[in-house]
């Protein structure tokens, strides 16, 4: 084996490849253009994070700039003081994303499941049931109707979780690849051999499966950890507060931390302690963060999903 | 339910041939994989279904009485009809509504087919193929930003006080500029920050099936001579079709609907002065949802969108199954 990974090898270009290529100048200005477009993606959070790390005295002589005239740990001392919420704000979110991704998970997978099977009975009635919402849905004010008043779901973090598990794209993925990833003659043998579809589908299929489930999963990891609309229509108790929904409450009254006091300080002292203008920002950066670090890594995921959707269902 | 109903519809129709009966007959496994599904359909019984149902609430003037279920006043609230929806069709803003909320969508289909494509041919000719890839990683990273974050992303730009860009009109010896209520800017900002969001995960998606096509074709294509322009024009764009037309009919199918988040989010809340420009359906339902209007007036604005929606989208997709019988997506 190693001795094909000899030095002198060099790596090998097929002609053609050579050939069929854009000028050199035209490759250039096409690199200049992806830089500026990959720079404006992402220079807004550098700009944020620059922000979080500034002073307040710094903003208020020259304004949020890349880079602060003195810098300063005051936001995150700040949010460090204040701890017991942002913990809280990241234990809801952090449960709600585990507990919704693992549902979500099951009932998506189940169901591509049933419905990748070709000689189900129920499959028509089934397919129905998953594509009829794609076109015709009851809209926001129906479901909150539902979610609200009848299942009574108001100030529950179940109605953080339940409402996003399912989406019928999702389904479509997960039946698309089980149909024409996992043999019909493995499915065919272990059934003969006596397991039940549910023994079928828990130690065959999934084991085989773990691309979609890696897809899937990290949709709604993204979905429910990016949620603050959910949490907008049901949640006011502060106890039930996610970090997106902390950040959305924070943008409409920049004190919203300082209306909820944790260490019995009065309002008042909150507000001359607050450094108001970069909290907020430090927030937005403890949110981003974790994306930041884990996206690069499971984009390939998100890729080959894409694909896989962009089939017809 | 549907079980019962499909075995004694097997039941009934028992009688004549042999082969018939085996193909209708429930085995073991149809049993199990119904089970399987079963926990997901009742998913969709109460999130989907259930909802639909709720729309009767559109119908009615719903009141509230005293210490009773939701389920009481509503069965005990009278029929109204259509009134609801003519109050909302006749509603003053309702033409304002209707026009943002169509003009925005059309924009952003016709520009994230434009733009993503262009870039997507582009990127897919760059030498380096790891550049490739950076560029590809930056530019899919504002799809993972939700519009709260990103709202503070522009209100580091936008503030008026203390935003970078008035420190530059400034710089220049200009006077600062109030952004959150000059409402001419708004539309300009609004498609920007929807571009931004979206134009990296669409470039990734078209790039994804230029990639996946036959290499043997532009091979050919080069050694009759073809130019890299005439290779994008007369080989990738009319492979490119099919996925364009399935995604054109995905947005069609949700065009009275907004993408709320940055509606809402990124305008602060849509103030009174960015009304006009940057109100649609969906803000506007959400704000009646939070304030104390009837909630059977808002569901009938919200039953509008849906109805309003399907309709569009079967009318799109039967106009595309004339013309393009292969590309529809029902």
């Amino acid at each position: 084996m190693s001795i094909s990974a000899a030095p002198h090898k060099k790596k090998h270009i097929p002609d053609s490849m050579n050939l069929n290529r854009i000028k050199r100048s035209t490759n250039i200005s096409f690199n200049i253009i992806f830089i500026i477009l990959a720079l404006v993606c992402i220079l807004p959070v550098v700009f944020v994070f620059m922000i979080s790390i500034s002073s307040e005295a710094s903003i208020r002589q020259v304004g949020y700039s890349f880079w602060p005239a003195e810098f300063s740990g005051a936001a995150y001392q700040f949010l460090w003081r204040e701890r017991g919420m942002i913990f809280d704000a990241l234990f809801i979110s952090v449960t709600v994303t585990v507990l919704g991704t693992i549902l979500g998970l099951i009932l998506t997978t189940t169901m591509g499941y049933a419905l990748s099977r070709p000689h189900f009975k129920m499959k028509g009635f089934y397919t129905w049931v998953v594509f009829i919402p794609m076109i015709f849905n009851g809209g926001m004010v129906a479901s909150y109707v539902v979610i609200a008043n009848i299942l009574g779901l108001r100030d529950n973090i179940l109605s953080l979780i339940l409402p996003l598990a399912v989406s019928s794209f999702n389904i479509i993925i997960c039946k698309t690849f089980f149909r024409t990833t996992v043999p019909d003659s493995v499915i065919e043998s272990a059934k003969i051999d006596g397991a039940t579809q549910l023994r079928i589908f828990s130690s065959i299929v999934i084991p085989i499966s773990k691309p979609v489930l890696a897809t899937i999963g990290l949709f709604l990891t993204f979905g429910y950890w990016n949620d603050w609309f959910q949490s907008s229509l049901y949640i006011s108790n502060a106890k039930l507060v996610s970090l997106q929904a902390l950040l959305n409450n924070m943008m409409k009254t920049l004190t919203y931390i300082a209306n909820n006091p944790a260490a019995g300080l009065s309002l008042q002292q909150y507000r001359t302690q607050m450094p108001t203008e970069s909290v907020r920002m430090a927030i937005a950066i403890v949110i981003v963060i974790p994306i930041a670090c884990a996206y690069p890594f499971f984009q390939k995921y998100f890729i080959s999903g894409l694909t896989v959707g962009a089939v017809k269902g | 339910m549907a079980q019962q109903l499909q075995q004694t519809n097997s039941a009934l129709h028992t009688a004549p041939q042999v082969k018939k009966k085996a193909r209708t007959k429930w085995t073991r496994d149809d049993f199990e994989l119904g089970l399987l599904g079963f926990p997901t359909f009742i998913w969709y019984a109460i999130f989907c279904y259930l909802p639909m149902f709720g729309l009767v609430i559109a119908f009615k003037n719903y009141r509230v009485f005293p210490k009773q279920s939701f389920l009481y006043n509503l069965f005990h609230s009278e029929w109204v009809g259509f009134d609801n929806f003519s109050f909302f069709i006749n509603n003053k803003s309702f033409s304002m509504l209707m026009r943002n909320t169509i003009l925005y969508n059309l924009v952003f289909i016709v520009l994230s087919i434009v733009l993503p494509i262009a870039l997507a041919l582009m990127i897919n000719e760059i030498y380096s193929k790891r550049k490739s890839k950076v560029y590809q990683t930056a530019m899919f990273f504002p799809h993972f930003m939700s519009w709260v974050v990103v709202s503070y992303f522009v209100f580091g730009f936008l503030n008026p006080d203390r935003g970078l860009l008035n420190t530059i009109v400034k710089f220049f010896g200009g006077s600062k500029v109030m952004w959150y209520s000059k409402a001419q800017y708004w539309p300009f900002i609004l498609v920007f920050m929807q571009v931004w969001k979206s134009l990296g995960y669409n470039m990734v998606v078209y790039l994804a099936s230029i990639t996946g096509m036959d290499q043997s074709l532009y091979e050919a294509a080069m050694l009759d001579g073809a130019s890299k322009w005439q290779q994008a024009k007369y080989i990738t764009l009319p492979l490119l079709k099919t996925i364009v037309i399935v995604l054109f009919l995905l947005n069609v199918g949700r065009i009275f609907y907004s993408d709320f988040g940055l509606f809402y989010q990124v305008t602060q809340g849509v103030p009174n002065s960015l009304h006009k420009v940057a109100s649609t359906f969906d803000t506007y339902i959400y704000m009646a949802l939070q304030s104390n209007s009837p909630i059977g007036k808002t569901a009938a604005a919200s039953m509008f969108q849906s109805v309003a929606c399907c309709i569009t989208v079967l009318l799109a997709n039967f106009i595309v199954s004339k013309v393009d019988p292969e590309s529809a997506i029902i």
